[in-house]
């Protein structure tokens, strides 16, 4: 069943015109029941699936995909990888995740293309400063890499952005973190659904839960349209959609759905090798391995599930990019499209029990999500396994919103991503 | 993007001129003195977020900077309608009434 992708079976794929190659993942029919079954086949639910079978032994585990596998915010995102949180249990989760990010090729043998370019985050005021010195100070004191670095250094490391007085928002510095960078967020979707696949996960596309069965405030199976299926335990990643899902487990949930908009430009020489982002004047770039720029938004502010935003935020960020690289200006963009990001009150997400026994929620990761991927798989697997939450999620439990230990991210993790 | 018509202005503008002000009539406890951490967290943080119809409150930032409230398909971004808060509420109740 193993497949390695190796230098040596492309050479002898070469000679055989490519035409030996088999499907990445397997495509098995849906058995009536397992032991785990996930709702959700982007990179958090099938990296939960992975580690599941690979660290807690379970491998009779269902991933249900109501479209295809990672058409959802995993293909939608702008790929930032970074763990310069401020708050001590946001560093911990983000730092374990980019630990893992940086031997995920290696452990699933496919190559992700994660790239530790440096991520700048940039400060245009007095008090961003402030905050740049204070998070920075934090992150190092919890062993994760952080400079704070003063306009000159950041124009020495980035020729072309333009830390002129004479923009509306100056650039006065910005922390940077050499650890982060980005990956090929495709590539994650696919190499953990393979490496799940061969650890004998079922992966299951176009598979819509339309029903949860719960007797006795415990989950004993999901209604599917591809028909019933018996489990005792379900793990709940569904991003943007997870309060329709809580609403039909009965469960409230503290989270809005907004669009998140993202674009592409035409592609380029290499110009930028570093991501830049700047929360104050809502944008963030990096430039792809095709050459593609590759440009977030901020949030659209409004409710809405209809994966497209308004085009006045595509103008106001096409504009922030424009004041930050003024070279840019006449670069054509390509592409457009929107996800929908779960935002929680504190910016921070929920990875949690639930008062209905055996099922469990992963969301509310808002517009940060994709860095915390094998992460967020690897900490939910271990608390849907041991029903219990990893020491390094337990603080992000639903109860956080009723206790009132909410874990205020909005500086680091704000709009950019 | 869509087009609002602003109940207090009558005047039909694109949304950029409104703000957004979230879910409307979350009805705060009567006695926050004596009301349980559970029904506080549920009052200030849980949000019905559907995908579908959505009674939400908006602001006219730009215009008259009157708040009102539009019913608003979160899925495919249609609007029913816009209303004062007073007109609002008596529709609102009446539509729950009948769920």
């Amino acid at each position: 069943m193993k497949k390695d992708y190796s230098i040596w079976k492309l050479l002898s794929q070469g000679f055989k015109n490519h035409e030996g190659w088999t499907p990445t993942w397997r495509n098995p029919e849906l058995k009536p029941s397992y032991d785990v079954v996930i709702i959700g086949a982007g990179g958090h639910g099938l990296a939960t699936a992975y580690y599941l079978a690979k660290e807690h032994g379970i491998k009779n585990i269902a991933v249900l995909e109501k479209g295809y596998l990672g058409g959802g915010n995993t293909a939608r995102n702008t790929t930032i990888v970074r763990s310069n949180y401020l708050w001590d249990e946001a560093a911990m989760l983000y730092e374990h995740s980019l630990k893992l990010w940086e031997g995920l090729t290696e452990d699933i043998n496919f190559n992700v293309m994660f790239s530790q370019r440096g991520v700048f985050n940039l400060g245009h005021t007095l008090q961003d400063m402030r905050d740049i010195e204070r998070r920075v100070n934090a992150n190092n004191l919890n062993g994760i890499d952080a400079f704070a670095l003063n306009a000159q250094e950041v124009k020495d490391r980035i020729p072309m952005i333009n830390i002129g007085k004479n923009t509306r928002f100056p650039i006065l510095g910005a922390s940077f973190q050499p650890r982060a960078g980005v990956a090929r967020h495709d590539a994650v979707a696919w190499g953990f659904a393979r490496a799940a696949s061969n650890y004998g996960v079922d992966i299951i596309e176009n598979c819509e839960v339309t029903a949860m069965d719960i007797q006795n405030s415990a989950i004993k199976g999901l209604q599917t349209n591809r028909g019933y299926i018996k489990t005792s335990k379900v793990g709940c990643v569904t991003a943007g959609h997870s309060s329709v899902m809580a609403k039909a487990a009965g469960i409230r949930m503290p989270l809005e759905s907004h669009p998140l908009q993202a674009f592409v430009s035409e592609s380029l020489k290499p110009i930028l090798d570093t991501v830049v982002m700047s929360n104050a004047v809502h944008g963030y770039v990096s430039q792809s391995d095709k050459g593609e720029l590759v440009i977030g938004a901020g949030i659209d502010h409004y409710l809405s599930y209809a994966q497209r935003g308004s085009p006045h935020i595509i103008e106001h960020t096409a504009a922030a990019i424009i004041e930050l690289f003024p070279m840019f200006s006449r670069v054509r963009m390509n592409r457009q499209w929107g996800g929908i990001v779960d935002t929680t009150p504190d910016a921070c997400p929920i990875i949690s029990k639930t008062k209905v026994k055996g099922l469990y929620f992963n969301c509310g990761w808002g517009t940060g999500g994709f860095k915390a991927t094998p992460g967020s798989g690897n900490v939910f697997a271990h608390t849907i396994a041991h029903d219990q939450a990893h020491p390094l999620n337990e603080a992000f439990s639903l109860d956080r919103f009723h206790t009132g230990h909410l874990i205020d991210e909005h500086g680091a993790a704000g709009v950019a991503h | 993007m869509f087009v609002i018509t602003c109940p207090h202005c009558c005047e039909a503008r694109e949304e950029e001129e409104f703000s957004y002000g979230g879910e409307a009539f979350i009805a705060r406890p009567a006695s926050p003195e004596t009301v349980s951490e559970n029904d506080w967290g549920d009052y200030l943080f849980m949000q019905k977020n559907p995908k579908g119809w959505h009674w939400e409150m908006w602001g006219h930032s730009t215009g008259c900077r009157k708040f009102f409230v539009l019913k608003r398909n979160t899925a495919n971004h249609t609007i029913a309608g816009a209303w004062t808060l007073t007109e609002a509420r008596k529709i609102y109740d009446a539509e729950e009434a009948t769920v």
